[in-house]
């Protein structure tokens, strides 16, 4: 009987390690390729290697932007089982602050490639980077991530002139090449690292690697090296930007200087600025809300972005457009009687000196009186005399209502109205008073400080109209830079009507002890001890137009409404080196309060060059 | 019929004369047992990625389970007769103690800890003595069983095993009815009951569906389509078969597996470390462990076969049957053809509990066989 048994159960117990068998013959023979190519894609995995990115110098060869090494806090959150577990248990290590957390959170909800892990702290320290690497068998998915990641060693001092990069969103994934990016975290996002980005950013290499069901790297397999993005050096001087920021100190404003031989931007400063390392190591929502909701906008690149009146730094413009139309000469002079009307017409147009106790307004006024004067009645009346359409195609070669190919992202193109946009835009014909408003660089005129400058090294070029350059020199040819079109000459003024608008623009600043409305405008300000010819003109640009017939105080006005002060200038005016030009928002006098500020930047630029000829 | 059956054997197979059989060790079982467990010492250095302190722990533990064997096979088989029924009914009260105070360890209740003293699992012991005491039950009843008695020996079966279930622990649940069922099944039970219980059975498997637990539950779900958790349940098992798959037929060589030495097989020097065997061993690899296993599962029925005692037969063909069962439910698990239960692969997973309890049942098998007055 149980012989029997045991026998058949035997038998029994056979076929069934029999069926096993069978079982390993499927998964060993019959389906051998399926499950060796799942093995050899569990252990073997491609990565793209980051290229470290391009350096930025200065002319003088100062590092603007370099890359640092850093070291984050990362989870593969597709390999951790609790997320908020494995972080209390982190924080034990490592500190991690609940705002850590909450960002942490934020990149969690966003798009992102899988297994890629997900920053939660950054700027390890080197003893916490050694605590969790003494833990880190306790700690399935979570890396400490080392990359190269960008730094700017002067902080805010370049934001605007270099501009910055920040960590890759889900909108910068749509549209990045996905293979060239596949490594990279960062991208330009502002300036010129934007404006170079390709440049900059090197090309991709790839690492064949075994790696643990932990994602941890047993053995590189075999590896392409990445290729680093080219080193550029700038225009930019590093101490003249440092110059040209202590000069506009605390004021909002922007102050852009050229080489106005080469074009090339030797300053450019918008303040206030911001940190543009923040974006890099992260900061806090309260942090980027400060930033970006500021009512004085620290983000905003006023240099190439801010669009104002230009004021009377427009009337060289003017006063060239009308020796060209034929409807002024040098000699011609006109009374001003410190307002302008319109024949016919009861509306007044004031000059700046006007006040109600004193009419007189500044007497006989030739066009160069009119300059160092800044006469508005001249301009008013010279506005008149010729079609709009004349004054707008003079004004055109200057760069006005373009944005002049400068190599920085995103340079806006102000506006140069003309009949056509005004019927367009506004669905009115032009009016003989809009004609009086452009007269003086009024009205929907909009300049940005960068054009401003380039009008400042046109006049300064006696008419050559030269490209605004970031980009001195690379290692390498760049693909951004197709030959830049040389810009054409200004066409029309004669070579004495650019010397006689220096001279003018010379007296507004150096004539002086002249008496009573017979000194340049900016003289009292910067002209009394100045050891070098500079030729400028100051501007006071309205913000908001003031109503017939009424008085207004300065002080009264809320501080947005207060008028910009403008200055633009080159020197020496002979062989100008620099040309520049100066805004400062609701700062109120052009002469008083921006022409100082060009004073200081010129000087920090050419008296060690004066120092060092002597 | 069973003197027959010795009578049939080689002379030398029924009575030799060396020394072990005077300690009560049958040379070529012993012999078997060797093999397997230097086939899976080797194996073993490969899963603990060669860590001397894992594979030393493991020869100790090792060591233990062979003096288990040494002592059990000293005892005559009364001796196991007389304390069936207690050790029995001790583990009974054993289980019914944990389940009320039991400790806690990963969600079911299997330990009882006398705090300082002693921690352990009285279910373990119940591999042994729940066979141990249905074959008791039968020794002086006749054979084959009438109904009722075979109603009883069931009901001895089902107690143990309902409360190792509550714990709940269906692995070793399953071995302990197992190994009950075995002596049954020993005992003469007609084929056509066990049909008729295999038919209600599967009758009854929707509503067992409903009994049990959640985790469970995944795991069979899982069995069916383990990519439909690829990271959560069903990883445990792509990762074994892939890591038996890539093995192919000659094996990628021990130490030289990929999926167990990067940490993609889970398990690897426990539960599933018989996917070692089939990544760095191959089919052949596969092949000779089954080998050996048939072999002394033999040996194991042939022993059994020539005890002179009803007991002995039914007591000694259970513990091997309960081998078997381990066997097979562990290597269908692995590979995919029954659900995870926690099984280990005897003689050869890392671990002491299974290896002392298996080993204490050869020691069985071969007392019985060896003390032949009783």
């Amino acid at each position: 009987m149980f012989v029997g048994r045991a026998m058949t159960l035997f038998v029994i117990m056979t076929v069934l390690l029999l069926l096993l068998v069978v079982r390993f013959v499927q998964l060993q023979i019959w389906e051998f390729e399926t499950y060796q190519t799942r093995s050899d894609q569990n252990r073997i995995q491609v990565q793209p290697l980051a290229p470290p990115r391009g350096l930025i110098f200065d002319r003088q060869g100062e590092l603007l932007a370099d890359n640092r090494d850093s070291s984050s806090l990362a989870l593969v959150t597709e390999r951790i089982d609790t997320i908020g577990s494995t972080i209390e248990q982190l924080s034990q290590l490592v500190s991690i602050t609940p705002a850590d957390i909450s960002e942490f959170e934020k990149r969690l909800a966003e798009k992102r490639r899988p297994f890629e892990p997900v920053t939660l702290r950054s700027s390890l320290t080197e003893e916490e980077i050694a605590l969790l690497a003494v833990n880190r068998h306790k700690f399935a998915g979570v890396e400490v991530v080392n990359e190269l990641v960008r730094n700017y060693p002067y902080g805010s001092l370049f934001a605007h002139a270099v501009g910055s990069v920040r960590r890759i969103n889900e909108d910068d994934l749509r549209s990045l090449d996905s293979v060239t990016y596949s490594a990279t975290r960062f991208v330009g996002k502002r300036g010129v690292e934007r404006y170079y980005e390709r440049s900059l950013h090197g090309e991709v290499g790839y690492q064949q690697v075994e790696t643990d069901a932990h994602g941890r790297i047993r053995q590189v397999l075999d590896i392409k090296p990445p290729i680093a993005g080219q080193n550029i050096s700038l225009y930019l001087d590093g101490r003249l930007q440092i110059a040209a920021t202590a000069a506009l100190g605390e004021r909002r404003g922007a102050i852009v200087a050229l080489d106005p031989r080469s074009g090339g931007v030797l300053a450019l400063v918008s303040n206030p600025g911001y940190d543009p390392n923040l974006f890099i190591t992260g900061m806090s929502s309260a942090q980027f809300g400060e930033l970006s909701h500021s009512i004085y906008k620290p983000l905003f690149n006023r240099a190439i972005n801010g669009q104002y009146a230009p004021g009377s730094t427009f009337k060289p413009v003017v006063g060239l457009a009308g020796l060209v139309n034929d409807v002024m000469s040098w000699d011609e002079t006109i009374e001003d009687i410190g307002y302008f009307q319109l024949p016919g017409q009861e509306r007044i147009y004031r000059d700046w000196a006007w006040t109600r106790n004193n009419a007189g307004g500044q007497g006989t006024v030739d066009l160069r009186r009119a300059i160092y004067r800044s006469s508005n009645v001249f301009f008013y009346d010279l506005a008149t005399r010729m079609p709009v359409e004349s004054l707008v195609g003079f004004a055109a070669q200057f760069g006005f209502g373009s944005e002049l190919g400068v190599d920085i992202a995103g340079a806006s193109a102000g506006l140069l109205p003309d009949p056509i946009w005004k019927q367009g835009y506004k669905g009115e014909i032009w009016y003989p008073g809009d004609s009086v408003n452009m007269g003086i660089g009024q009205g929907d005129l909009l300049v940005t400080p960068m054009q401003m400058a380039v009008v400042a090294a046109t006049l300064a070029n006696r008419g050559e109209v030269v490209r605004p350059r970031m980009l001195l020199s690379s290692d390498a040819p760049l693909p951004e830079v197709d030959p830049p079109q040389p810009l054409a000459a200004v066409a029309g003024p004669t070579p004495e009507d650019w010397e006689n608008m220096v001279d003018a623009m010379e007296d507004v600043v150096h004539r002086g002890n002249q008496g009573f409305r017979q000194n340049g405008t900016a003289w009292a300000y910067i002209g009394r001890d100045i050891p070098y010819r500079m030729a400028g003109k100051s501007g006071t640009a309205q913000v908001v137009e003031i109503r017939q017939g009424e008085e207004y105080n300065e002080e009264e006005l809320e501080e947005f409404n207060r008028k910009h002060a403008w200055f633009i200038a080159f020197a020496p005016a002979d062989e100008p080196v620099i040309a520049l030009s100066v805004l400062v928002e609701n700062g109120g006098g052009g002469s008083s309060v921006a022409a100082p500020i060009a004073r200081q930047v010129t000087d920090a630029y050419l008296l060690p060059q004066l120092a060092s000829r002597n | 019929m069973a003197r027959d059956f010795i009578r049939s054997l080689p002379e030398h197979e029924r009575d030799r004369g060396s020394w072990l059989q005077s300690v009560h060790i049958d040379p070529l079982m012993l012999a078997l047992i060797l093999l397997v467990l230097l086939y899976g010492l080797g194996v073993l250095y490969s899963a603990v990625d060669g860590s001397e302190t894992l594979f030393r722990a493991q020869l100790l533990r090792l060591g233990l389970a062979f003096v288990a064997l040494v002592v059990a096979a000293q005892l005559p088989p009364h001796f196991y007769a007389r304390w069936a029924p207690i050790v029995y009914v001790a583990g009974v009260v054993l289980l019914i103690l944990v389940l009320l105070f039991g400790v806690k360890v990963k969600g079911s209740q299997r330990w009882l800890d006398i705090p300082g003293i002693i921690r352990f699992q009285p279910s373990e012991l119940m591999k042994i003595a729940v066979p141990m005491a249905v074959a008791w039950y039968f020794h002086d009843r006749p054979l084959p069983p009438s109904f009722k008695d075979v109603c009883v020996a069931l009901a001895i079966v089902a107690i143990p095993a309902g409360c190792i279930i509550a714990q709940p622990d269906l692995g070793t649940g399953i071995l302990v009815a197992g190994a009950g069922l075995a002596v049954v099944l020993l005992a003469g039970l007609p084929w056509r009951w066990v049909a008729y219980a295999s038919v209600a059975a599967a009758a009854a498997a929707p509503g067992l569906w409903y009994t049990l637990q959640e985790y469970q539950r995944q795991r069979i779900l899982t069995l069916f389509d383990p990519e439909s958790d690829p990271l959560g349940a069903g990883w445990n098992i792509i990762q074994s078969t892939t890591a038996i798959g890539s093995g192919g037929v000659w094996g990628k060589g021990l130490l030289q597996g990929t999926q167990s030495h990067l940490d993609f097989l889970p398990e690897a020097r426990t539960d599933f470390i018989i996917a070692v065997v089939g990544e760095e061993l191959g089919l052949l690899g596969f092949l000779v462990l089954v080998i050996l296993y048939l072999l002394l599962i033999l040996r194991g029925l042939i022993l059994a076969a020539s005890s002179e005692s009803s007991f002995g037969r039914l007591l000694s063909g259970a513990l091997i049957l309960t081998f078997f069962v381990y066997v097979f439910v562990n290597i269908a698990m692995v590979s995919g053809l029954l659900p995870v239960v926690g099984v280990p692969l005897p003689l050869v997973s890392y671990g002491g509990t299974s290896a002392i309890t298996l080993m204490a049942g050869f020691g069985i098998v071969m007392a019985i066989r060896t003390h032949k007055a009783w």
